[in-house]
């Protein structure tokens, strides 16, 4: 009976059939994993208010979120420590999220169930998110103006909501005039200065270049002084405008609005006002910079970081290792050194990717960088400009890491075309060279495609090299802006898998940041399948274009 | 048309009726001299000598593996794309040696077109197809490109049929539309010579009578060489025909004089389907 089960397949198929739903499993519960952590974070959470009072302490109340539950049973409880009655079988703890670091040192604490006392959802609680130590979490009392009470009691919440949205508004154009203006004052000042130590460096710094210099460096710091007297006033308007909250402990505590990004009271809030919360949460993390050592804000900067760094990269290694491969497959003689090469190829698949780092950071930026500097920017020495990591060093040693897939690819994609295809083409009195960019080369393309696939797959989802050669904790400007060039290929750049390991691991506040990672995790996952779907939508318009002979 | 077909079942003498090829004046157009190929080691050409007239249709006959599709890609230095092939003897092409050391292969190629057994277009579209050959030789006024596709689309006969669909891909044509496409596309950069290597092999009977009835009309104005398995096809569209075996030249003489009184045996046993 069973023999015959054997002979007859089943339990192949079935087997088949395991592995392929373990697999579907194993990406589904990623996803789930990734989905469920990180995409929570941005909804906006009830606050408790906890009577709480420990044995032989005095009662307490705490404020905050409920975040994390764990259940103990008493056994093991009583042998970590706890003191547990007879009657108790488990202990029930809560990690709440009670925020006001600048208050108690800590932005969470876990709370046993049996010593709650009482537990409200007061509705007057306040959230405050701030650019500086992390959530506050309390009651409004009163609304300051230039240090004078305008609004408390009931209508301090209205009046605070316009004050709210004119210091934002305030704070977005203060914004906008450090980094768009003033930083292209700096950025021309900066260049004035390198143009001066180049003409010194020639010698040829005579009084002509002097006066032009300092004409135009007057010019530049006259713009500066309009910009500092706007941003002076600016600046004090910002700062007029205060809150004042009562803390759990009952203390009051006066907050800047210039400090405060957001305000709400969550547990007054209608299930609209909260999706347009979490909406304006999730376009302010896809959007925004970040604050408080990444762990709140934005990341923006790591988007584009990497979407950037695999497009250079991309724009690199296609036409490298498209050359390649034709210049293997088309014009080389087959033999033993073809097949040596191409041993060799495959093997650079599969070196480690951190020493490919190494070898960026040795070789492209210290060794080449290095020599660049000297050869072109003797002005802006000792200050490096290539010879440090950058967006470009990056780029070419993803692509380096990457060029194997990409040969490899195309080399199958030539081998398949037809020769039929070929001596139609030479027999028309086309030249090799014609014939391999008239026809072999774009059937060709879809399998170059192919490779440039799997190459983005690969190079989007590096962190290790990157560490070396380029990504940063916090770049202060986008390698790309207003400012000639406009493509800094030289800068440093923030990228999303790098985000995700210093969020996780190298923030100051990990408890906090832990969902952050997740929904940085969620985007750099959809990054990369946004950018293998732009490519597979090239590639299988091409394929349709260059549908090749049947058979 | 449909008698047309039959006819491969019916006795040769019939499909040779009116053949009168040898009584016009002729002129030499293809001499091969001598002519040895190896592949390797091994000798597929052994000394061939023959002649091949100006706007006649030659055929080559033979069972598979006699050399004659390699004769024919000798014509326009096909054989150079094998790397093993070395090539001894001369080909004159209007009295010039075209495997001399100072021919421009791919000027060569433009003089001998060819056609393949299997239809091979480029997945381009229609138009693009036929202007290929142009296009390479930097023509790119579109009203020239636009006449020459057109005489050459009539030519091959598929003008009627495709005028409307110029710009459709090529893949989407059937088998014999590809065939006459690409005879479309060689005749478009108006060669001399023009080599065809089994071209009807791949298709169904209608379509072969098309080509069939193409290569009668295009003799007109090129010289043509025809490798074809099937005998009745040599009966009814050449003028001469050459006899191979094992990759020697063993007769060739005017159609209607080798199918009626071949003067060798080997030819006569092939002929009458003894073997092959």
């Amino acid at each position: 009976m069973i023999r015959l089960w054997f002979k007859s397949g089943a339990p192949w198929i079935w087997l088949n059939a395991a592995a392929v739903s373990l697999s579907l499993i194993m990406v589904v519960g990623v996803l789930g994993l990734v989905i469920g952590r990180g995409v929570g974070h941005f909804w906006p959470h009830q606050v408790s208010q906890f009577s709480y009072q420990e044995l032989n302490k005095q009662p307490q109340i705490i404020i905050g979120e409920k975040v994390e539950t764990s259940i103990t049973p008493a056994a093991m409880a009583k042998s970590t420590g706890y003191v547990m009655a007879d009657n108790e079988d488990t202990l029930v703890q809560y990690l709440i999220k009670t925020g006001n670091r600048d208050v108690t040192g800590t932005d969470f604490r876990w709370i046993q169930e049996r010593n709650i006392k009482a537990h409200s959802e007061p509705a007057d609680m306040i959230v405050i998110e701030r650019r500086e130590w992390g959530n506050f979490y309390g009651q409004l009392v009163e609304v300051k103006e230039n240090g004078a009470t305008i609004a408390s009691g009931e209508q301090a919440w209205q009046v605070l909501q316009t004050k709210i949205d004119e210091t934002l508004a305030i704070f977005k154009e203060i914004t906008h005039i450090e980094k768009k203006e003033v930083g292209a004052i700096n950025y021309g000042l900066e260049r004035l200065r390198l143009k001066q130590r180049k003409l010194e460096l020639k010698n040829a710094f005579d009084d002509l270049a002097k006066q032009d210099i300092a004409t135009e460096k007057a010019a530049f710091e006259a713009e500066y002084k309009q910009y500092q007297v706007k941003l002076t006033g600016l600046y004090q308007k910002l700062r007029s405008d205060s809150l004042v909250a009562k803390t759990e402990s009952g203390s009051v505590l006066a907050i800047p609005l210039a400090k405060v990004v957001r305000v709400f009271q969550p547990n007054t809030m209608s299930l609209l006002d909260k999706i347009l919360h979490y909406a304006n949460k999730v376009v302010e993390f896809l959007t925004d910079d970040p604050r408080e050592a990444n762990t709140e804000g934005g990341i923006f900067p790591a988007i584009f970081g990497t979407v950037m760094m695999v497009m250079m990269m991309s724009v690199i290694v296609t036409p490298f290792g498209v050359i390649a491969a034709v210049y293997l497959r088309e014009y080389a003689k087959q033999g033993f050194t073809t097949r040596l090469i191409r041993i060799a190829v495959n093997n650079l698949a599969g070196v480690p990717s951190v020493v490919y780092g190494v070898f960026g950071l040795g070789f492209f930026v210290y060794i080449l960088g290095g020599n660049i500097d000297q050869l072109f920017f003797p002005e802006s020495s000792p200050a490096p400009v290539f010879g440090t990591p950058g967006l470009l060093w990056a780029s070419i040693t993803l692509a380096l890491l990457t060029l194997p897939v990409v040969i490899v690819s195309t080399e199958e994609g030539l081998a398949r075309i037809p020769s039929s295809i070929r001596e139609g083409s030479l027999a028309l009195g086309a030249t090799k060279l014609e014939t391999l960019w008239l026809t072999v080369l774009p059937m060709a393309s879809p399998a170059m495609m192919t490779g440039l696939i799997l190459a983005v797959a690969r190079a989007a989802g590096e962190v290790a090299p990157l560490m070396l050669v380029g990504v940063v904790k916090l770049a202060p400007t986008l390698p790309l802006d207003g400012n000639f060039p406009f493509l800094h290929l030289d800068r440093k750049f923030m990228h999303l898998g790098f985000h995700i390991y210093d969020v996780g691991f190298q923030s100051p506040n990990v408890e906090a940041a832990r969902p952050l990672v997740y929904a940085t995790a969620l985007l750099l996952v959809l990054v990369i399948i946004g950018l293998n779907l732009a490519a597979i939508v090239i590639r299988n318009n091409l394929r349709e274009k260059y549908r090749a002979l049947e058979g | 048309m449909t008698q047309q077909i039959r006819s491969h079942s019916i006795d040769m003498s019939s499909v040779l009726q009116g053949k009168d090829a040898a009584q016009q004046p002729t002129e030499t157009c293809i001499k091969v001299e001598n002519l040895n190929l190896f592949y390797g080691e091994k000798q597929a050409l052994h000394g061939i000598n023959m002649e091949m007239q100006k706007k006649k249709v030659t055929a080559y006959i033979g069972p598979s593996g006699c050399g004659k599709s390699t004769l024919l890609r000798c014509i326009n230095r096909m054989n150079d794309l094998v790397d093993s092939a070395k090539i001894e003897g001369k080909i004159l092409l209007d009295g010039d040696n075209i495997y001399d050391k100072s021919v421009n292969v791919a000027a060569l190629r433009r003089r001998v077109g060819m056609v393949f057994q299997k239809p091979n277009p480029f997945p381009k579209s229609i138009f693009e197809n036929v202007a290929y050959g142009l296009r390479i030789q930097g023509v790119n006024d579109k009203r020239v490109l636009e006449e020459t596709v057109e005489h050459a689309l009539r030519g091959a006969a598929l003008w009627d049929e495709m005028k409307d669909r110029l710009n459709d891909n090529a893949l989407g044509m059937s088998g014999g539309q590809q065939q006459r496409l690409v005879i479309a596309r060689a005749i478009a950069i108006e060669p001399e010579v023009l080599l065809l290597d089994e071209p009807a092999s791949a298709l169904d009977p209608i379509s072969t009578l098309k080509i069939e009835e193409l290569i009668n009309e295009l003799k007109e104005k090129y010289t043509i060489v025809i490798v074809t398995h099937n005998m009745q096809q040599a009966a009814r569209v050449s003028d001469y025909t050459a006899f191979m075996y094992m990759g020697e030249l063993i007769e060739i003489g005017t159609t209607s004089e080798l199918f009626t009184n071949p003067s060798k045996k080997q030819t006569e046993d092939y002929i009458t389907g003894r073997y092959g």
